[in-house]
């Protein structure tokens, strides 16, 4: 490598990406938005969820029910007469389930001790579905055991399960989410910016200018890389700083795990990049591949949302082949666990192995031709 | 042509030998060159001429090593191109047909990032940059954005740019594509002086068959094959004593004469040059033989000989090519067009003082001209001058700021509708479905202008045989060759019959042969009363106009028929200016007027 001709290029590069709002958005404000969405709009947690009581008949037990109900953070009660008004607000998806309370309710309790309560949920969403549901009898056991202390008799169930849950004790799905979405921002910025960036020399007729001069593509390589590895690291440390100090995500691990891992997988993401510059020479197809071979596997694959060890085993061991999958374990565990190095080790090589593949197939596919 | 065996290695720079390339396109495979050889000579300009796609580009792509050939040799500096591109790379300047410059860099930054690549040391930086903004006249706007100079100036960056390692032989590939005259005569100016100071060679090609001329030797090719290469003034001294001119003594009609002449079997070549024609002769003949072979009546018509140039003999090339191959010279022939009941009275077109601005940019001014009936009216101008602009808002396509704006007795600003029905429009890319057949392109068209049933089907039996195209009817129209697709797009532009035909830029890129046979439809068209407004920036094409107007920065510059106009410009130096020459005549007063009232701040942006 010639280093006048690697400055020349780098240079170039720069000034592109410093006068190119386009790249100033994908690595910086795209992280901006897509942590705010992701942060303060998806949330897998059920919390105020519309519930319809139907009480038919009034009575203290029904009463002590309903309070019940309304002091729980997880649901907004909505008193109905009757179980056709509350099936109705269900279809119009105005409550997510249904409280029915019979007429006879009280009386049952008080003379068999058999209340019956009617539980309809709605299922659409499973995973809502199954936390309503779990919270509904967490909600119906606490009742009884208020009753049955308040009848002064001893509570008879068989097991009581005590939950305690580790390292994200609030169960706050957006501790969870934030660390796993950087890798994915990470993706987009690597892979998209790099392919976009080198199809827009094929495009304009650049490259051709470009290649009859000494320039050899190894220079041209590495002129890529270097400043969108800069301009990359730049919105990871925008997206850490954001989790951190805006949505309070905790940052167990400490720092040189967190940049080895960044500046690997940021890496690896160019490198993809590039890869796909190899094959589209225009930016709306290389920006379609980076979105289907890229982003999307990473979203989907990469355990970000869909927890890995539910897929079915093969596509278990596609997702070997997502390179966010490494990182978002990395991620994961470096904020919500802590440093736990073999885990961070093993990652790292499957990073490391995938960074230097890409690169091998870039300079045996990348020639200094036309065709 | 048997001198070129002589040059010794060391005058030789470029050497093509056997040279065959291929591409696939889908399932077909195009050959870009098939067995070319010929050599460039050290220190001079060689052009490189034919038409879009004859493999120009291919062959310098080629010679710079970004292609590997199919068979054949390249050797550039007596370097294989194939075998050690790197080392071809390092000794050749190249400019591809884009220029090749980052828009987002400035002038400065574009310079400084080829003179890294080419590793110019650093002291000797500062004097090269000197020389090469000074020639270019690019010094002073080292700040502003490749993106933001105009297309005369992005040519000299891009020369520039290659330039700033002065290499021993020069590559340009169509660097006067798109580019105004003005800019394309200081172009030349840039490459002689680099041959006169460096001794540079220089290989240049181009599709303008008039800038052969400025070439001291040229290569031909056609199709991918190698047509000859000599002195331009070799190849049209073989024309000597077989061009002749015809003025008009009396009141003939000049397009009947033309028709007369295309179909006569000794004539190669026959058009329309201002109110005279131009004729070119299959065999020598003087002209008192011609007058008598062609039947001309020496009372309207006086027939003289006159100077060959290089287009007739690259005309004669390529119908002697055609003829070896056994197609006959059936490209002449020119469509049978209905005459056009005139409807109403009055000028096809009136325009007064029409203006048009986008935000505070006034993109045409005070324009006013009129066009008559069945004449073909020429719109001339640079890039920006306001043509496309212009010609929307006839089509009714864009509404004017202010003016008036009649079209076939229409006033657009009021009546779009019924005006539209009585045009017909051929926009510059052809526009057409290139996955449907022929047939269905036509279907298409002749639905879109409301036509249907017998009447839908008698004309497109007459689009298929008026343009020869019946055989071709069910064939992708995205897969015929360009000549082709342009007599199709024509077809379709008259489907229904329109009085006035508007015609954006037709003839750009396509041969001179397909070029004249798109003429001659126009003539018969014109002929039989349909009225033709054409956009065109090929100076020897405005020649073919009954009127025309000269259009720079969004106002009319000269008004006239082609000869008057040219007449205006004559000088004891130069006694018959060419269209070319009044052109940038025209601009440069108008350039100097500009600057002296204080409207523009140094040159064109």
């Amino acid at each position: 490598m010639n280093p006048m001709r690697l400055r020349g290029l780098i240079n170039k590069e720069s000034r592109q990406i410093i006068r190119d709002p386009s790249s100033i958005g994908i690595a910086f404000f795209l992280p901006v938005l897509l942590l705010l969405i992701f942060g303060y709009g998806v949330s897998l947690d059920a919390r105020n969820v519309p519930l319809a009581l139907v009480v038919e008949k009034n009575s203290p037990q029904a009463m002590s029910l309903v309070s019940g109900f309304s002091r729980s953070d997880y649901f907004l009660p909505i008193p109905m007469r009757t179980i056709q008004e509350a099936e109705q607000a269900m279809m119009r998806r105005q409550v997510d389930g249904i409280i029915w309370l019979r007429h006879d309710f009280a009386r049952e309790m008080l003379t068999g001790g058999k209340a019956p309560i009617g539980v309809i949920v709605n299922g659409v969403d499973a995973n809502k579905a199954r936390l309503i549901e779990g919270y509904v009898t967490g909600v119906w056991f606490n009742w009884l055991q208020r009753m049955k202390k308040a009848m002064g008799q001893e509570l008879k169930i068989p097991v009581t399960v005590e939950h305690r849950v580790w390292f994200n004790a609030a169960v706050s799905s957006r501790d969870y989410l934030v660390p796993g979405l950087i890798a994915i921002i990470m993706t987009l910025i690597g892979a998209m910016l790099t392919s976009m960036v080198v199809a827009r020399e094929w495009e304009r007729g650049t490259m051709e200018a470009l290649m009859v001069t000494p320039v050899s593509m190894k220079e041209v390589i590495a002129s890529k890389i270097v400043p969108y590895f800069v301009l990359g690291m730049g919105g990871m440390l925008l997206s850490v700083l954001m989790a951190v100090f805006l949505f309070q995500v905790p940052l167990r691990g400490s720092m040189l795990p967190l940049i080895l891992s960044s500046s690997l997988f940021m890496l690896t993401a160019i490198n993809m990049g590039l890869f796909i510059s190899v094959a589209a020479k225009s930016q709306f197809v290389a920006g379609q591949i980076a979105i289907v071979i890229t982003f999307l596997p990473a979203f989907i694959l990469s355990g970000f949302v869909f927890d890995i060890r539910t897929m079915p085993v093969v596509i278990q061991w596609l997702t070997h082949l997502v390179a966010a999958r490494y990182f978002v374990d990395i991620l994961q565990t470096l904020f919500l666990a802590g440093d736990i190095w073999p885990l961070f080790l093993i990652n790292s090589a499957w990073l490391c192995l995938m960074a230097l593949v890409f690169l091998v197939i870039i300079r045996k596919k990348s020639r200094k031709l036309l065709e | 042509m048997n001198e070129k065996k002589t040059g010794t290695a060391e005058d030789i720079v470029l050497s093509v030998s056997g040279l065959s390339k291929h591409f696939r396109v889908g399932k077909r495979t195009i050959t870009a060159l098939a067995d070319v050889s010929f050599q460039v000579k050290r220190g001079i300009v060689t052009g490189l001429i034919g038409p879009d796609g004859a493999g120009k580009t291919t062959l310098m792509r080629l010679a710079c090593g970004l292609l590997l050939p199919d068979s054949g040799s390249v050797t550039v500096l007596g370097l294989d191109a194939t075998r050690q591109p790197l080392a071809v790379q390092q000794s050749i300047g190249y400019m591809p047909q884009r220029f090749g410059l980052y828009e987002d860099l400035t002038v400065q930054e574009n310079l400084d990032l080829y003179a890294d690549l080419h590793n110019v040391p650093m002291k000797e930086r500062p004097d090269r940059y000197d020389r090469l903004l000074h020639m270019t006249g690019l010094a002073p706007f080292t700040g502003r954005l490749a993106g933001r100079l105009s297309g005369g100036m992005k040519q000299k960056l891009g020369i520039a740019c290659a330039l700033v390692s002065p290499p021993p032989l020069l590559i340009l590939d169509e660097p006067t594509v798109g580019v105004d005259p003005v800019s394309r005569r200081e172009l030349w100016d840039i490459v002689y002086s680099q041959v006169k100071e460096r001794g540079m060679s220089v290989l240049l090609a181009t599709a303008y068959l008039d800038e052969a001329e400025r070439c001291r030797e040229v290569v031909l090719l056609h199709e991918g094959r190698f047509l000859g290469q000599d002195t331009p003034q070799a190849f049209s001294s073989r024309l000597v004593n077989r061009t002749f001119t015809i003025h008009p003594r009396g009141s003939g009609n000049r397009r009947q004469l033309l028709r007369q002449l295309r179909d006569h079997r000794e004539t190669v070549d026959a058009i329309i040059l201002g109110d005279a024609l131009r004729l070119v002769t299959r065999t020598s003949m003087t002209p008192e033989e011609a007058a008598g072979i062609f039947a001309i009546d020496p009372a309207q018509w006086q027939l003289e000989a006159s100077r060959p140039r290089f287009e007739d003999s690259f005309i004669d090339k390529l119908e002697r090519e055609k003829e070896k191959e056994g197609g006959g010279g059936s490209g002449l022939r020119a469509i049978k067009a209905g005459a056009v009941q005139a409807k109403g009275d009055g000028p096809a077109i009136l325009v007064r003082d029409l203006r048009r601005d986008f935000g505070d940019f006034c993109a045409v001014k005070n324009l006013s001209f009129t066009v008559q009936r069945g004449e073909i009216f020429g719109l001339l101008g640079a890039n920006g001058a306001g043509k496309t602009t212009t010609f929307r808002m006839l089509c009714g396509l864009l509404p004017a700021t202010s003016g008036t704006l009649q079209v076939a007795g229409h006033n657009l600003r009021v009546a779009r509708a019924p005006a539209r029905a009585r045009i017909g429009y051929m926009a510059q890319k052809f526009s057409l479905y290139s996955d449907l057949t022929v047939r269905q392109n036509l279907v298409f068209f002749s639905s879109a202008y409301g036509l249907s049933g017998k009447r839908q089907k008698e004309r497109i039996r007459w689009a298929l045989e008026s343009f020869e195209l019946t055989e071709l009817q069910n064939n992708e129209s995205g897969e015929l060759p360009l000549g082709y697709k342009q007599r199709l797009a024509l077809a379709a532009a008259l489907m229904h019959e329109p009085e006035i035909l508007f015609l954006d830029e037709p003839t750009s890129g396509i041969d001179p042969l397909a070029r004249r046979e798109f003429w001659g439809h126009i003539n018969a068209l014109a002929a039989a009363g349909v009225t033709v407004m054409v956009t065109t920036h090929f100076m020897e094409e405005a020649s073919y106009c009954d009127n025309l107007v000269i259009m720079a920065r969004g106002q009319v510059l000269a008004a006239g028929s082609p000869s008057e106009l040219t007449a205006r410009f004559s000088t004891p130096d130069n006694p018959e200016p060419s269209m070319e020459d009044t052109f940038i005549h025209l601009i440069e007063t108008f350039e100097q007027q500009e600057a002296a009232t204080g409207k523009t701040t140094g040159g064109r942006p």
